[in-house]
């Protein structure tokens, strides 16, 4: 009797609900897969499919190689490669400001940081397009990272700041007395302490930067320069809808994340509530 | 007390100034780069400044405002869609979110592959969140279609995202996909925080699931749950990724929301000054939406 109900409780407060939550995030990176190695005749044939029958890699390479895929994907990783640092360094040096010092005005910087969180951003899309059309950069990567860091950065830093608290003053202290200048202290103790904390907030950063699109899709006109989630966009407005090589590209734009993904996502939980709640 | 002399006391000075050098660089970078392009908003709203008709360009006074607020018809339809897209998103992400977070707070084989399984398309970005569901949605070989086909429920392919009776619910279901692991991550992390004796002496006591829930539970992940549903709901009231790549706010403005209105005036229209004007109006609204969702989560806890 009492296992029968634990069991019914299992199913239908376990494995029911966590079924339909894998059906439902698997789904679509499945369809897409398939898609993307079936050949081109197929794709379309009725009845379709459910798997790719012969498979094929025809369109990982047409993408890859025909469609300046590969420049955007190169482009997309310098973008946010040096957004990512830029931001970790700023971060470093405000999450160490904002918690070893006391100092006046400490409260507001933290409430403007905060604040940004909660700016509509669309609305610096013209103004910053005008911007960079003053200093010349508007359509460069320049402009993509400059962006990216601003914009990533105050999340970030109170990001940051939570895994600065976490270390003990006392370490510092010790060394201070040892002898140490505050830039030893930084070096020798704080930031090797700091590097889980570091890597983690630099993933954080590469894969915001990563997924951006709404400003490279309006800053960026030059094929030359695009990114990868501006040039899959502009695959799609071919004038040939390519089904294939447009799922093959996205798994190529997904892998990515997906690998940061997989080394940041044990960080998730505390980082992100650390960061976006308790501030 | 002892008396400072003059070389400590300079000493003193220098190191008041170290936090602010630390802040700098950070500060500059926000003030050039965020605040001074929103305060040009505000000061581009008063101007009539449109790259196609430059003749007419100047100082507009208050006339924007006055423009949107009693002539522009699309502006009120917009904000209508605003509040379904918001509401739909960020509520049925929240259900969801609490559903699965205390699924996978409980003890289980295999819970970290589910937990990291779940948290997936939170680093799946917004255009390929739309080439993903595109292909599900497609009329001709999509998967949605496929399925419903071969379960008999329908005779003839649907096209999901243009259709005007589908296309609102297929974006906002592809924004859920993407979005509810936020509130699976912040809610998980609170309920770590609720000790487990707790929820042993609600066992002994004989609560069921449902109670412990109701009782226990939700009141503690309540300042998550608001924290939340802002944090997510100014996010999707801004984010137009999805939006944008499959409708592009089609068929007939069905899905456009005021921020994609405003990118579409800006930048598309070339119309400057009247998007700015709508970014005005847009952060104002947002602005006294928050206050007053915080004013009344407040309220109802002075209540309790």
């Amino acid at each position: 009797m009492v296992k029968t109900r634990k069991l019914l409780e299992n199913i239908f407060f376990r494995h029911i609900p966590l079924l339909i939550t894998m059906l439902f995030v698997f789904m679509p990176i499945y369809w897409a897969m398939v898609i993307s190695f079936k050949h081109e005749k197929d794709i379309m044939k009725k009845p379709v499919q459910l798997l790719p029958n012969p498979a094929t890699f025809e369109n990982y390479q047409f993408v890859w190689s025909k469609t300046g895929f590969s420049r955007y994907f190169f482009n997309t990783i310098l973008v946010s490669g040096l957004s990512a640092l830029a931001v970790v360094i700023f971060a470093v040096l405000v999450a160490y400001g904002l918690s070893r010092f006391r100092f006046k005005g400490k409260r507001s910087f933290m409430m403007i940081f905060l604040a940004t969180q909660l700016i509509p951003y669309n609305m610096l899309i013209i103004p910053l397009f005008l911007i960079y059309k003053n200093m010349g950069i508007i359509g460069s990567l320049t402009s993509l990272i400059i962006t990216y860091t601003t914009v990533f950065l105050p999340f970030n830093a109170v990001l940051m700041k939570s895994f600065v608290d976490g270390i003990p003053i006392e370490m510092e202290e010790a060394a201070m007395i040892d002898g140490c200048n505050r830039m030893e202290v930084i070096f020798k103790i704080v930031l090797p302490i700091l590097a889980p904390g570091l890597v983690a907030i630099g993933s954080f950063a590469f894969l915001s930067s990563w997924n951006e699109y709404i400003f490279p899709v309006m800053f960026i006109n030059n094929k030359d320069n695009f990114v990868v989630s501006v040039g899959l966009n502009f695959l799609i407005g071919q004038n040939v809808l390519m089904y294939g090589p447009l799922a093959a590209g996205s798994i190529i734009a997904l892998s990515v994340p997906i690998l940061i993904f997989a080394y940041i996502q044990k960080f998730l939980v505390q980082g992100l509530s650390a960061g976006a709640v308790k501030g | 007390m002892f008396a400072m002399n003059t070389e400590l006391h300079k000493k003193y000075k220098l190191k008041k100034c170290i936090p602010y050098i630390f802040l700098m660089p950070a500060v500059i970078l926000i003030a050039v780069f965020l605040f001074y392009p929103m305060g040009s908003v505000f000061y581009y709203s008063l101007f009539k400044y449109n790259l196609a008709k430059p003749y007419a360009n100047g100082f507009y006074g208050l006339g924007n405002f006055i423009d949107i607020l009693t002539k522009d018809k699309l502006f009120y339809k917009t904000l209508w869609v605003t509040v379904k897209w918001v509401f739909g998103t960020v509520s049925v992400q929240l259900i969801i979110g609490l559903l699965i977070s205390n699924v996978l707070n409980q003890r289980m084989r295999f819970r970290g592959f589910f937990r990291a399984a779940t948290f997936l398309p939170w680093a799946v970005s917004g255009i390929i969140t739309s080439m993903l569901w595109s292909l599900i949605y497609n009329e001709h070989m999509g998967l949605l279609n496929t399925i419903l086909l071969n379960l008999g429920i329908i005779k003839k392919g649907i096209a999901w995202t243009s259709s005007l009776d589908t296309v609102f619910g297929a974006i906002v279901v592809a924004e859920i996909w993407r979005g509810f692991p936020f509130f699976v991550i912040i809610l998980l992390a609170s309920l770590q925080n609720i000790p487990e004796s707790i929820y042993e002496s609600c066992r002994v006591d004989g609560a069921g699931r449902l109670s412990t829930f109701f009782y226990i539970t939700l009141p503690h992940l309540k300042q998550t749950i608001i924290f939340g549903t802002i944090l997510r709901g100014v996010w999707e009231f801004n984010n137009i990724d999805v939006i944008y790549a499959i409708t592009g706010g089609g068929p007939a403005n069905m899905t456009t929301t005021l921020s994609m209105y405003m990118i579409n005036q800006g930048i598309k229209a070339n119309n400057f000054g009247y998007a700015a004007a709508l970014t005005v109006i847009v952060s104002t609204i947002l602005m006294i939406l928050i206050y007053f969702y915080m004013k009344i989560m407040r309220y109802s806890e002075e209540g309790m």
